[in-house]
């Protein structure tokens, strides 16, 4: 979809996640009624879980900033015909480079520290994502295999780091030194031990979302990454180094996960905390932009979406005594939904108009 | 009409269909006899295909009703229209290319053994009786994407058959076709009418539609203009009622006046994708103000020669220079920028990007440069505003630049390609079948862009497998067989005898450097 007949169907858009959202809040419900709980009273919990307190709606922020980064990661790369499922490990080396810059530095006024903290990450996380879009455009190797290898070598290279060489010698837990002050993001209430943990990071993220949307629409280059996704074969005739373009795209996309990982280092964590497992932000990213169909604008709301769910499942649990899974099963829904959105079509009115572009597509002369 | 071999099989009476900003159907009525072969032309966009897939319940209409055998129907998918025995072939094929022939044959009803597995014999069986019963000859062993297009196209029309189809559509059968399938395809549409087959045939080629059909219904911007006998009309009243006006369907060209050469290959050698040679020691050139064509049977190098012109596939060995300046093997953006346009032969692998909108497409190659962007930065309003003067100018219909250009109909599509290339002040045009597709106006309206660029001075290189089309604008013809060029001889002087011989590689002309007067 393009940014110029957007302005005209942009509620056509809108409506297809709207609806699988409630119906996905329908099927959790079911669910519920089966495991004996009270839909209701889980969806008050839900809700009170994510904006009951200052304390929880700081909380879901914190949770959201992350997934907007990682699920840019994922649209960009996809608008290049990419599927970045490696964001998962671009954001662990995007942790680690920003710990490391942020501990091993001292004495840095914050004016330079704390971009340079942050750049570092987004720097590694572009870096790692770099290797796959190399092999990608050199040799032609697939993506998808390079970027989940990419991801454990990720996982256990940051094991190793932070159980030897960056391991805080003072603490018996395998965590990295804190970063400096000057490298911490500012908290919006309170110092950097506030409980309210929610943080400028959100604010960059944002601004994230705004730039890739005015790569992708207002410059030559996203205008080439996007050729590049819908017909390589056309981008070549034109003279677009389609190669390039992917490995940009691909650069890009692991610089926003990286920064997921810088935000979490600097605005949360202030360091690297050892990883039993992956956490998933990255794995997330991918169902964000899904959701939100690859509009950057659409991820901010999708992420919040997903933010939400987790974060309220917790106190669902609590609460209203239903399994944290339930979340999984409604975010399940919801994505299954937009993506065969064809069945959500189908239920609306908009359905002849909807199969008039598919129509479109298929005409083919 | 009380004759009985008139009774209509099908009536489409008052069929109206709206979509965004065009009215594609306005209240057309239709009727096709029981053994039929009722052509339906009309310029581009005029609603050929959006009809018939109406027909085929692709769309739904708006207004209007079907009748079958004189019992009205509703046609809400292709599944009504298949078990009302409507089949219809499409331009761009439906099959799977990595199956057997067979395999896409019984493909949707396929036949089981023990409930789940296929049964790949009786499935063959099937495939070989039905050719067998309709004269149709397949190997059901081959793989899809190892035979002909014109061999696909006979697979698609036995799928119909196999799935009971009694009524036919076959929007556009012949733009993909040699003349050899195009008299081979005539041949089967005759038998199935002798077999009381009735037919729906499109075709923008009016020669074709006065040889095979017995009726015409024309349709211009939606509305149809009438429905004609075909022995009572000609090319001339047929090309009027579509366009409105008198088309010169050959245009008037004055002599060409060639200055210095723009184009020279020079014993170019290019491998094709299976790594076979497919160019073989070709050498000519192009002088500016004159049209150079290249005729031959498809598949006989020119893709190949044209790719290694413009940089999409690097030549095994020789040279091609443009102005002087050595391009062999350079990227398609330095060749563009030394004033090279290419109009490619595949306008939805290589022409459009589809899901852009038709604006986005007009800047396929300038989108860097300035006026449409600065400092990396795309000038929207600017773009937009040329996209606009570019479809006014190159009357492409359409309801606005801002559509995806895969909603334009097939002809529009090329109008776009066309207009964006034209426009780009080149100095060599390589034109592959720049036509294809188009109705007579808008051939017209190419061709004689064509002959104003040539006499403005530039060279072209016009790469074509229509007879017809080389002969009426090239100043030199180039024969092409098996990657070599048989020859170069004049138009005014040699035969469509000559020509088809050596395409054919029966004969050989005069060579291109004993041809003299070539300039170095
Ligand atoms: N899916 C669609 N969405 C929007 N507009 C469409 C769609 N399909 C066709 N149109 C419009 O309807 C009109 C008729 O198109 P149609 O494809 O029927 O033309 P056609 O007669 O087959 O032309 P051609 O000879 O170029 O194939 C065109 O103006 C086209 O832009
Ligand atoms: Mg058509």
């Amino acid at each position: 979809m393009s940014m110029n007949s957007k302005s005209k169907a942009w509620w056509r858009e809108l409506l297809v996640p709207v609806v699988a959202v409630l119906v996905g809040l329908a099927i959790g419900a079911v669910f519920m009624l089966f495991t004996g709980a009270n839909p209701l009273d889980a969806y008050r919990a839900l809700l009170s879980g994510c904006f009951g307190s200052p304390v929880n709606l700081s909380e879901t922020i914190v949770y959201v900033t992350p997934l907007i980064c990682t699920g840019l990661s994922i649209a960009v790369a996809f608008r290049a015909g990419l599927f970045n499922i490696g964001a998962e490990g671009q954001m662990i080396v995007g942790m680690l480079a920003s710990a490391i810059v942020g501990y091993a530095l001292t004495g840095l006024p914050r004016i330079i520290h704390l971009p340079l903290t942050i750049l570092s990450g987004m720097v590694a996380g572009g870096l790692w994502a770099a290797v796959p879009g190399y092999l990608k455009a050199r040799f032609g190797v697939h993506e998808v295999v390079n970027s989940i290898m990419m991801n454990y070598i990720a996982l256990y290279f940051s094991h190793y780091l932070v159980n030897g060489p960056i391991k805080d010698p003072n603490l018996a837990s395998p965590y990295s030194p804190e970063i400096a002050d000057a490298a911490k993001l500012w908290r919006f209430v309170g110092g950097h031990g506030s409980e309210f943990r929610v943080n400028s990071g959100i604010i960059i993220a944002i601004v994230a979302a705004i730039l890739i949307y005015r790569l992708l629409y207002k410059t030559t280059k996203g205008y080439e990454i996007r050729a590049v996704g819908l017909n390589p074969e056309a981008a070549r005739y034109a003279g677009i180094d389609v190669s390039t373009a992917m490995a940009r795209s691909m650069l890009i996309a692991g610089s926003m996960a990286g920064l997921a990982g810088a935000i979490q280092v600097c605005g949360i964590q202030y360091k690297f905390l050892d990883l039993f497992a992956f956490e998933g932000f990255g794995f997330d990213g991918i169902a964000v932009a899904l959701l939100a169909k690859g509009n950057p604008y659409g991820i901010l709301a999708a992420a919040s979406l997903f933010g939400v769910l987790n974060r309220g499942s917790q106190m669902m649990q609590l609460l209203a005594r239903v399994p944290k899974e339930t979340a999984g099963i409604i975010q399940a829904s919801v994505v299954f939904l937009v993506a065969a959105e064809g069945i959500v079509e189908g239920w609306l009115p908009i359905r002849r108009m909807a199969k008039l572009d598919v129509a479109g597509k298929e005409e083919t002369r | 009409m009380g004759k009985p071999q008139s009774v209509p099989v099908l009536e489409m009476r008052g069929i109206t269909k709206q979509f965004p900003g065009v009215l594609a159907n306005d209240h057309v009525d239709f009727r096709l006899n029981k053994g039929g072969i009722h052509a339906l032309l009309g310029e581009n966009g005029a609603g050929k295909t959006t009809l018939m897939k109406i027909l085929y319940g692709l769309y739904q209409a708006d207004e209007g009703t079907v009748l079958v055998d004189g019992k009205d129907v509703s046609i809400q998918e292709p599944n009504d229209a298949i078990s009302l025995g409507i089949g219809m072939v499409h331009q761009h094929f439906m099959l799977i290319p990595p199956f057997t022939v067979a395999e896409n044959l019984v493909l949707g009803a396929e036949p089981r053994k023990h409930g789940i597995f296929m049964d790949m014999e009786s499935a063959i069986a099937k495939a070989n009786e039905i050719s067998e019963a309709y004269g149709l000859a397949i190997d059901p062993h081959a793989k899809v994407m190892d035979i002909s297009v014109g061999m696909q196209q006979r697979v698609e029309i036995l799928k119909a058959l196999l799935r009971g189809a009694e009524i036919l559509v076959l929007d556009e059968p012949t733009a993909v076709l040699t003349p050899q399938e195009v008299v081979e395809l005539f041949e089967i549409m005759r038998n199935l009418t002798e077999q009381g087959k009735s037919i729906i045939f499109i075709s923008h080629k009016l020669k074709e539609v006065l040889d095979i059909s017995d009726h015409v219904t024309v349709l211009r911007r939606g509305k149809s203009i009438g429905t004609v006998a075909t022995p009572e009309t000609s090319q001339q009243e047929l090309a009027r009622m579509m366009v409105g006006r008198d088309v010169e369907l050959v245009v008037e060209k004055g002599p060409a006046s060639p200055d210095e050469s723009i184009l020279d290959v020079d014993a170019l050698h290019v491998l094709d994708h299976r790594q076979l040679p497919a160019v073989r020691g070709v050498s000519f050139s192009v002088r500016a103000g004159e049209i150079l064509g290249i005729a031959g049977v498809d598949g006989n190098g020119q893709s190949e020669l044209v790719e290694a012109i413009t940089g999409m596939r690097r030549p095994a060995s020789g040279r091609v220079m443009i102005n002087g300046c050595d391009v062999t093997g350079v990227p398609p953006r330095q060749v563009f920028e030394s004033g090279v346009v290419h109009i490619p032969s595949d306008r939805q692998r290589h022409g459009l990007i589809l899901d852009f909108t038709v604006a986005e497409n007009m800047i396929l190659q300038t989108y860097y440069k300035a006026p449409f962007s600065r400092r990396g930065e795309l000038d929207w309003e600017t773009i937009h505003t040329e996209a606009r003067r570019l479809i006014e100018q190159f009357d492409v219909r359409t309801p606005s630049e801002k559509v995806a250009a895969g909603s334009l109909s097939g002809g529009n599509q090329q109008k776009v390609i066309v207009a964006r290339e034209l426009s780009r002040e080149p100095e060599l045009i390589v034109a592959a079948q720049p036509t294809r597709g188009l109705d007579v106006g808008a051939i017209e309206f190419v061709h004689r862009k064509l002959i104003e660029a040539r006499d403005d001075g530039k060279a072209v290189l016009l790469v074509s497998l229509e007879l017809d089309e080389i002969m009426a604008l090239a100043d030199r013809i180039a024969v092409i067989y098996e990657g070599e060029i048989v020859g170069i001889v004049d138009p005014d002087t040699v035969t469509e005898e000559e020509l088809g011989l050596m395409m054919a590689g029966a004969m050989r002309g005069p060579q291109p450097k004993a041809a003299g007067g070539e300039s170095r």
